[in-house]
């Protein structure tokens, strides 16, 4: 295993202070691993909160700042935050106006959340949690922990961010957070598995022509294995099941997004595999956003995350936005 | 059963989860993110340093601490399941002393029935609890037996089917792989009997 990294353990804390180094828009805990805007809670405005397992950075630290998050409990890599952090984290943010939890749809993390929700209600703080699982590759949730939560994580994170920057109450806040999610949707490809680094080798193996085909974004293997072929038919088979699964009209949203280690030409490329099958189905993608968003380490592949926009969700994509990030309009 | 046979339990569940460590981190890096053993060699180290620093009076608080810190420490699924357990354990002994075996047993069903609800998962699903769930009635029978039903149901998660957790995205391809909680779960149990 060659990483840039000093010791297996301290990964998530030598990865928080250069956070904090680089962006003094964040105030980072590195020992309590909370990660909340500089400028403190905004009085009366609803507070965001999102955690998850490191490793997908720039999610969901990156995404703290103006017209997104309030703050961020990053756990260690690939394990969901416990309880304590987002607990700190919601008192932290909390302007009086309630907060949010925005929770990725992965046991480890609706466990963690739902604890930490009860004991902040103990607290008399008002806290709505919202589950994003937008992953259509897994198909039968009957059988499964149900669809996981993915790239659609930033769409909600955006657009019920903005939202709460414009001060509706927390109801509507999570109102909106659960309408993005319903509208949008998810499937994810891998190249190769990304390795963590305390196990010091990849999560599953791949042959040189083979392809994972509906990853998720914790590392773990997807829903077929299948041989490698050329980008434009990859790209068909997770456009095809985004589109059987909520059907591509209007005006959309779309994010191509690296899982860390394929380069920015290869997302481009597939953006435009992306563009010619939308305009093939009578869709237009009049939002996107290309590049490494979402990652799991340093797995090589990509997800492409869709969203079904109307003008007020377009109004509140493009609502200012200032995060290590994503950052536009201010 | 005292405190301290409490004490020993927890210490024989570390030392054996640190032994371990590598072996759950491949069986679920074979249907999961490979990070089980780590996570709990982390979370059991957490708990000997803070039984060190709070030195527990009775069995319920060296159940309540390790479960808390567990929760506080571990992260993922495991954490607050292993927490839970083992805060159910304790809230079911109660205020005593020393420990009767059938009260220990009845503790266990209760952390069983605990484990179940927080999950939403039932025997079956290939998780900890196919393990846990047929120790349970063994306790009343003897630690050997429960050690014995625990490693039987854990092995028994080989030829399942992932219903829950990560493994549940893997489909039929979960199957072959014996589960890492539940592996895990038959080393607690089994630790009963060095205790």
């Amino acid at each position: 295993m060659k990483k840039l990294i000093n010791a297996v353990g301290d990964v998530v804390p030598d990865t928080l202070r250069g956070m904090a180094a680089a962006h003094p828009s964040l105030r980072v805990d590195v020992e309590n691993r909370i990660v909340v805007r500089a400028s403190g809670p905004t009085p009366g405005k609803v507070g965001l909160v999102s955690g998850g397992g490191s490793g997908h950075e720039p999610l969901h630290a990156g995404f703290v700042g103006y017209g997104m998050l309030d703050a961020a409990c990053p756990g260690e890599v690939f394990t969901s935050p416990v309880p304590d952090q987002m607990i700190e984290a919601t008192k932290a943010v909390d302007g009086g106006a309630g907060v949010l939890h925005i929770v990725k749809n992965y046991t480890g993390d609706v466990l963690n959340f739902e604890m930490a929700a009860e004991l902040c209600a103990e607290e008399g703080v008002h806290v709505i949690s919202v589950l994003v699982d937008d992953d259509v590759a897994v198909q039968d949730s009957t059988y499964t922990a149900g669809r996981r939560g993915t790239g659609a994580t930033l769409f909600v994170e955006k657009m019920a961010g903005a939202l709460a920057e414009q001060g509706a109450p927390l109801e509507a806040v999570a109102a909106m957070a659960r309408t993005v999610n319903e509208r949008s949707r998810s499937f994810g490809v891998a190249f190769s598995a990304g390795t963590v680094p305390a196990a010091g080798k990849p999560t599953f193996d791949l042959g040189p022509a083979e392809i994972e085909l509906g990853i998720g974004i914790h590392g773990e293997p997807g829903r077929s294995r299948e041989p490698y072929r050329e980008a434009r038919e990859i790209v068909r088979v997770a456009l095809d099941a985004l589109n059987t699964d909520l059907p591509f009209s209007g005006d959309m949203l779309v994010m191509v997004n690296g899982m860390g280690a394929t380069p920015l030409m290869e997302l481009y490329l597939a953006y435009g595999e992306v563009d010619a099958y939308l305009r093939e189905k009578g869709a237009t993608a009049t939002r996107c956003l290309v590049g490494n968003y979402v990652t799991s380490l340093d797995m090589a592949g990509f997800s492409i995350t869709t969203c079904l926009l109307d003008n007020e969700l377009t109004i509140l994509w493009d609502h200012p936005v200032e995060t290590p990030g994503l950052r536009w309009g201010r | 059963m005292d405190t301290a046979f409490f004490l020993r339990w927890i210490a024989t569940v570390t030392e054996r989860v640190r032994a371990e460590r590598d072996h759950l981190t491949d069986l679920d890096r074979a249907i999961g993110d490979a990070d089980h053993g780590s996570n709990l060699d982390r979370g059991f180290t957490a708990v000997e340093e803070a039984l060190v620093t709070t030195s527990p009076a009775t069995p319920a608080d060296v159940l309540t601490t390790t479960g808390t810190t567990l929760i506080r420490k571990v992260g993922g699924a495991s954490g607050p399941l292993y927490g839970t357990l083992f805060r159910t354990l304790g809230r079911s002994i109660g205020d005593v002393a020393e420990v009767s075996p059938e009260a220990l047993a009845d503790a266990f069903a209760d952390a069983l029935g605990a484990i179940m609800k927080l999950g939403s998962a039932a025997e079956g699903d290939k998780t900890m609890i196919d393990a846990l769930a047929p120790a349970v009635p063994a306790l009343k029978v003897s630690f050997d037996a429960a050690a014995q039903a625990a490693r039987d149901g854990a092995r028994a998660t080989t030829e399942m089917r992932a219903r829950k957790g990560r493994a549940s995205y893997l489909g039929e391809r979960s199957v072959g792989h014996q589960d890492p909680g539940a592996t895990s779960m038959a080393i607690v149990i089994d630790s009963l009997r060095a205790a």
